[in-house]
């Protein structure tokens, strides 16, 4: 958990520029919620330093896939995930892996904006102190500075840094949490359709914010938006019924996927 | 709807299934009905205030007399004669305080009516008496002025409690009496007596003869200085009448009274249904109409313990009982009702067993609380030995009836925090641990305070549990700690109510508008917390 560190930073930007790596894996994911299977072998890569979209109908699995790898999916008692994912190689599901050290590497963003009933600044700085990653006040201050900055919010909540969060417009909330996620200093950042309770102009202000982000952090986004998909990612994971059905370049994928299914859902047949 | 033209509506509009004769008949059935049940609500909620407001009110009504007590003003002889200032402790202040009431009468004499006079303050004068002197020694060494408290059933009698007093009214012709004291005869200058006689339950004997027995309402007539009672009375020649009666309070004189000198004052209630004699009703008056009564906010049933005397006994036993038992109770519940939900909502897997827990503690909730008096009884007095009677034992077994009430509020007031807020916990990293303490808890922390609260209520008002391990035990001293024997509020009130003594009427009813104040002043804040520091997500 060194990448707090310039190093660490710099080795990212530079990788960015060379052809992206695999950050993470999926090999043969399977999910079963009780009785009933929700995904079938799944194998995935998510590139470093790209924006991975998972697109769909709803309850095709993409956002069971996208759970699986922080592992959000141990909080439901009757999930059950089989196969392999793996972070840079170390696979997440090993019993020896921390899932603490896991989510504060692989942060997450939901579909409803959910800051904490706290004030903006407590929002922000609860991860950072939770993983101890600010050593004085001031540093701490400055994570939060940072993050808020980031994620485009900064200038609007400056002043109002100790008003709740809650308080804020749908679209602040949900860059709230970006900024909440991004504080941490993740590797990877999940964003599980963040626009969906968004309206146009804040959709518009999260996906530029979704881009820049892409410097910096490796992305995975689930949305229903297609052209949100097209606008935001570099790879597009398309599946359906639990299957994943063809994964590519986003230009291939939106201009002459392979799949008939992708052809049909793409342009609106069906989904 | 069978011909043509009326298959179009007033609007000339193809009549549909919506707006035909039948469907308007059902639309009509549908709001007659709605309008029944809106009446049959307000009415039920109508009937269910007007209960509440004459329970209330009944109390209340019941209540307000003991909230004052008359107090008589004695010149107390503290001289150093009587009050040997080197031996307080030794001193018999009853009998000074005794000794100055009799002087205040001295033509009582026969020793039965002295002990009858002597009944009329309080058996506690003379802890009184004793307390305040150890407080201010300086009112030793002459005669003080001191206010002693009545007997219950002379302060009864001055609240209008005992008897149906009616007014002094002015006899309207010449009363002359034999003797000024002792059995006298009594002339009046015209017959009106006997018809009033007559119609206060005078039995009517030969030759018109009227006696007024102990069930009849007692006559008393007061002139030249004093009171004589009406006995019997037989009308004489030239139209008088001739009467027997008792005198209660010797007469200065007998030389007869003119036409609106003398005075007739009936006690409605006859002698033989109360418990206060005419003799002891015309002393009180005597005392009142010298100003020597006189009627005070009652602090000693605000702040003293139980006592077999109404007059002295206090509720303040009882409350601190009540507070000390509820310490202990909030100290064990709280904490563990709280974890307990925690778990089981939080951290427990979803299996048989705590499925099975889970039922068994709503099932708690609903077993009658004297079954935890037993446990009580069984496991902590005899199995455990500890102190009967003890707030510590008591709140331990309020405490296990509190449990399933805490917990089943806690949990639901866990499971109302939405899983985005775990979720977004979860989701940067925090411990199933810090998102439960640091985020589900605090949220739910209001809803837990309201359950909280509530279920202290009810343990508050509880009283059969605590009756099996002899919480009803007659306490006099105040509890100074969580193992000195204790009664509690709803229990005193029990007890209260039992007791045989007019007196403790006022003390009972008094005692639950104290335990209502209690309880309602806990809802109030459990209201408040919920307003206060409910979220909306």
């Amino acid at each position: 958990m060194n990448i707090m560190t310039e190093a660490g930073v710099e080795q990212k930007l530079s990788s960015a520029t060379n052809a992206p790596s695999i950050k993470m894996k999926g090999e043969k994911v399977s999910v079963h919620y009780g009785e009933k299977r929700a995904l079938f072998d799944v194998d995935l890569d998510v590139r470093e330093n790209q924006v991975t979209a998972l697109i769909g109908p709803s309850g095709c699995g993409k956002s069971t896939f996208l759970r699986c790898l922080n592992r959000m999916n141990d909080t439901i008692d009757i999930a059950r995930v089989s196969g392999k994912i793996t972070l840079d190689g170390e696979d997440v599901y090993d019993p020896k892996i921390d899932v603490v050290e896991l989510r504060a590497r692989v942060g997450m963003v939901f579909q409803k904006p959910n800051p904490f009933p706290k004030s903006i600044y407590e929002n922000v700085a609860y991860g950072p102190r939770i993983h101890g990653l600010a050593r004085s006040k001031a540093e701490l201050d400055g994570i939060v500075e940072s993050s808020l900055k980031k994620a485009g919010l900064f200038n609007e909540v400056k002043d109002r840094l100790l008003e709740s969060g809650t308080g804020l417009s749908g679209g602040q909330q949900q860059r709230l949490c970006i900024a909440r996620a991004i504080a941490v200093s993740p590797e990877v950042i999940l964003m599980d359709e963040p626009c969906s309770a968004l309206d146009p102009i804040a959709t518009a202000r999260v996906e530029e914010l979704i881009d820049e982000l892409r410097e910096n952090y490796t992305i995975v986004i689930v949305t229903h938006s297609m052209q949100q998909a097209a606008r935001v990612s570099q790879r597009t994971a398309m599946f359906h019924l639990g299957y994943l059905v063809e994964e590519g370049a986003t230009d291939k994928m939106f201009t002459n996927p392979d799949d008939k299914r992708t052809q049909d859902y793409i342009t609106g047949r069906f989904g | 709807m069978t011909d043509a033209i009326s298959s179009f509506g007033a609007v000339g509009r193809p009549v549909s299934i919506h707006t035909d004769d039948a469907a308007k008949a059902r639309l009509k059935g549908r709001y007659r009905t709605e309008t029944w049940f809106k009446w049959l609500g307000a009415a039920a909620v109508a009937v269910a205030g007007l209960f509440l407001v004459l329970l209330l009110s009944t109390i209340v009504t019941q209540a307000i007399p003991a909230l004052r007590q008359n107090y008589l003003t004695l010149p107390i002889d503290l001289s150093a004669a009587k009050v040997d200032p080197a031996k307080l402790d030794e001193v018999n202040y009853d009998a000074i305080a005794q000794e100055a009431l009799t002087a205040k009468f001295p033509d009582v004499t026969s020793r039965q009516d002295k002990r009858l006079l002597r009944g009329l303050i309080s058996t506690g004068t003379g802890v009184f008496l004793r307390k305040d002197i150890a407080a201010d020694p300086g009112m030793l060494g002459g005669t003080v002025d001191y206010a002693v408290p009545l007997d219950d059933f002379a302060d009864l009698y001055l609240k209008g409690l005992l008897a149906d007093v009616g007014s002094d009214e002015a006899i309207s012709t010449s009363v002359t009496p034999s003797q000024t004291s002792g059995d006298i005869d009594l002339t009046f200058g015209d017959d009106a007596m006997l018809a009033l006689a007559r119609g206060h339950g005078a039995t009517e004997g030969e030759n018109g003869r009227l006696t007024l027995t102990s069930g009849a309402s007692s006559l008393l007539v007061a002139f030249n200085g004093g009171t004589v009672k009406l006995t019997a009375l037989s009308p004489a020649a030239n139209g008088t009448v001739i009467a027997k009666g008792t005198v209660i309070e010797a007469l200065d004189s007998t030389a007869p009274a003119a036409s609106g000198q003398a005075f007739l004052r009936v006690i409605e209630t006859p002698e033989a249904s109360r418990k206060i004699s005419d003799k002891v009703i015309v002393w009180l008056d005597t005392l009142k109409s010298a100003g020597l009564i006189e009627s005070r906010f009652n602090s000693i049933f605000f702040f003293t313990g139980a006592s077999r005397e109404p007059e002295l006994a206090g509720v303040w036993g009882a409350v601190v009982g009540s507070f000390l038992t509820m310490i202990v109770t909030l100290a064990i519940a709280f904490p563990i009702g709280v974890s307990a939900a925690i778990y089981l909502e939080e951290f427990a897997p979803k299996n048989r067993l705590t499925t099975m827990i889970e039922v068994n503690i709503n099932n708690l909730a609903a077993v009658p609380s004297i079954v935890f008096g037993l446990l009580g009884l069984a496991v902590f007095l005899n199995f455990f030995g500890m102190p009967r009677s003890a707030p510590v034992v008591g709140g331990m077994v309020l405490a296990l009836m509190t449990l399933p009430i805490i917990i089943i509020a806690s949990r639901a007031s866990l499971r109302a925090v939405p899983p985005s807020i775990r979720e977004a916990a979860l989701g940067i990293g925090a411990s199933k641990v810090q998102t439960v303490f640091h985020h589900v808890l605090p949220l739910a922390m209001p809803g837990i305070m309201t359950g909280t609260i509530l279920g202290m209520a009810h343990a508050l008002g509880e009283t059969a549990p605590l009756l099996m391990i002899g919480m009803v035990a007659f306490i006099v001293d105040i509890p100074g700690g969580f193992t000195d024997p204790a009664t509690i509020l709803p229990v005193q009130i029990f007890m209260w109510a039992d007791f045989p003594e007019a007196g403790f009427q006022q003390k009972t009813s008094a005692a639950i508008l104290i335990l209502l104040v209690f309880l309602v002043i806990m809802n109030a804040i459990a209201v408040i917390l919920r307003r206060r520091f409910e979220r909306r997500w």
